[in-house]
């Protein structure tokens, strides 16, 4: 019977899986299949300095070339798999290759959720998701061309800092009556309001997009609300859905992303899954999580790989992202969701540096700091920690970072 | 280009040649060596890169700046000679360079 491990996905989890794989002593064959024509890159820079023109492919690029080689590892970029055969433990190929295996590692990541309105098909509409992407956008950046993003998410607003700075005129349509409605406190919405619209960046909350307008290329947006955006080209960026039909048809357990347990299981022993399209217990919110994380697809590589060669290590961390936008460095760690009192560190009114601390009932679960790494890393700490925080003393800047918990 | 050579809390050795200009965060991610994650892809954003510098060496980086400086303050396992090697770039000054990695982050 084959002992050869195969990873589908080529991103940043199936990238840490190779090497953690090697590094835990695993020997045997390792086929890895994605199906874009490039091998594992990030993904954060693309909407952040790769879009700005700052750094190119090689820069983005995760391993250098002759790492696959050394490693003993067979690429096959450009391959999508079709089929998980779990019965008779093999896979197959979009050429109508089959490729038998011991082990599998679900590593396929996740795509964007599509805006299914009039005009969806027109020239000029795009996403941003991959290399290719953001190649197609930067086409359009030249001065004075108009942009409409549609969704102030982390992405759309990356995009809009991007594009105000290559002097584009952008304006932001958002459904929510905020930016960043689903994953911070309005004090932080208003804080990246204020700053886009000093950077020259329209934003318009509470605008739902009916339609695309043109004959061939888009020449505007029209909302629900009867009004009309003229536009040279669009980003929509209204969040992403995790891969998992080939685990739904392979008959493992989804439910919100493919369900695993600490140690990358799914419920098939002999295949482990990690990155964007798991679903995993986490033991510091006591529920299951989905992440959309470089941070969460690394942990759950090295957890994967770790578990196919024989040994435990399990995942347990508290999750944590980033996003840069003008010359702000937001660090976010933990998930706000369900806090009950948000504590503000700092004057995001008068200055571009503070900190929010999410507490649920006394308990610190989130942090997002806006230029503020002393409170990012501690926030690290104390929120694996489950600390109970005294809001006042969080408040109170005569008090050091480091005491802050008292 | 500067031969530059990692050293793993367990005491094994990588050593590999790394081009002028290129930080030893980025070389070490390409080059798959275990210890150092570089997450945030080198914007001096998570410190999973934590390196120990030999005293000897330290004369030949470039000066801390406070961002890293923050990082490694409130960084746990950071010590005096605690650096993060996203923000050293590589150089013929650095030829020879052998950096600990802590344990933390193995």
């Amino acid at each position: 019977m084959a002992d050869d491990i195969l990873i589908i996905g080529a991103g940043q989890a199936a990238a840490q899986a190779v090497q953690s794989l090697r590094a835990e002593g695993f020997a045997g064959p390792i086929r890895i299949f994605g199906d874009e024509p490039y091998a594992p890159y990030q993904r954060p820079p693309l909407s952040k300095k790769f879009l700005a023109g700052e750094i190119g492919y090689d820069r983005v690029e995760l391993k250098g070339h002759d790492f696959y080689a050394q490693s003993g590892v067979e690429t096959h970029w450009g391959t999508r798999v079709t089929e998980i055969d779990r019965k008779n433990k093999r896979i197959f190929t979009a050429e109508g290759r089959e490729y038998p295996y011991g082990k599998l590692i679900l590593a396929m990541g996740s795509r964007v959720r599509e805006l299914n309105v009039p005009g969806f098909d027109l020239k000029g509409v795009h996403y941003l998701r991959n290399i290719d992407d953001v190649k197609a956008i930067q086409e359009h950046f030249r001065d004075g061309t108009k942009m409409v993003v549609v969704g102030g998410g982390y992405i759309g607003l990356e995009v809009a800092a991007v594009a105000a700075k290559r002097g584009i005129d952008v304006t932001v349509l958002e459904t929510a009556d905020r930016v960043l409605a689903r994953v911070v406190d309005p004090i932080v919405s208003q804080f990246y309001e204020r700053v886009h619209r000093e950077a020259g960046v329209k934003i318009e909350t509470g605008v739902t997009v009916s339609g695309f307008e043109g004959t061939d290329r888009i020449t505007a947006v029209t909302s629900g609300e009867g009004k009309e955006y003229p536009c040279d080209f669009v980003v929509v960026g209204i969040g992403i859905i995790p891969n998992t039909a080939l685990a739904v048809e392979a008959g493992l357990e989804v439910e919100n992303g493919i369900v695993v347990d600490e140690f990358c299981r799914t419920s098939d022993p002999d295949i482990c899954a990690a990155g964007d399209c798991t679903s995993h217990p986490n033991a510091v919110y006591g529920r299951r999580l989905r992440l959309e994380s470089v941070h969460n697809a690394i942990e759950q590589g090295k957890t994967a790989a770790a578990t196919l060669a024989g040994k435990q290590k399990p995942y347990d961390q508290v999750p944590w992202f980033w996003s840069d936008q003008y010359d702000l460095k937001l660090q976010i760690v933990g998930l706000s969701a369900g806090y009950t009192e948000a504590v503000v560190r700092g004057d995001p009114e008068n200055s571009r540096s503070f900190a929010v601390f999410y507490l649920k009932d006394g308990v610190l679960v989130a942090v997002d700091a806006v230029n503020r790494a002393p409170e990012f890393m501690m926030a690290k700490v104390l929120t694996q920690k489950k600390a109970k925080l005294d809001p006042a003393r969080i408040r109170d800047e005569s008090i050091g970072v480091k005491e802050i918990a008292g | 280009m500067a031969k530059i050579t990692y050293i793993e809390h367990d005491g094994t050795e990588h050593t590999i040649e790394v081009e002028n200009g290129v930080s030893l965060m980025e070389a070490a991610v390409k080059q798959g060596i275990p210890g150092i994650d570089g997450d945030c892809g080198g914007a001096c954003a998570c410190a999973t890169c934590m390196v120990f510098v030999p005293e000897e060496w330290q004369g030949k980086l470039a000066g801390i700046e406070t961002m890293e400086e923050t990082m490694l303050e409130f960084c746990e396992h950071s010590a005096e000679n605690s650096r993060l090697c996203c923000q050293i770039i590589a150089s013929n000054e650095l030829d020879g360079i052998r950096l600990t990695l802590p344990e933390s982050q193995h």
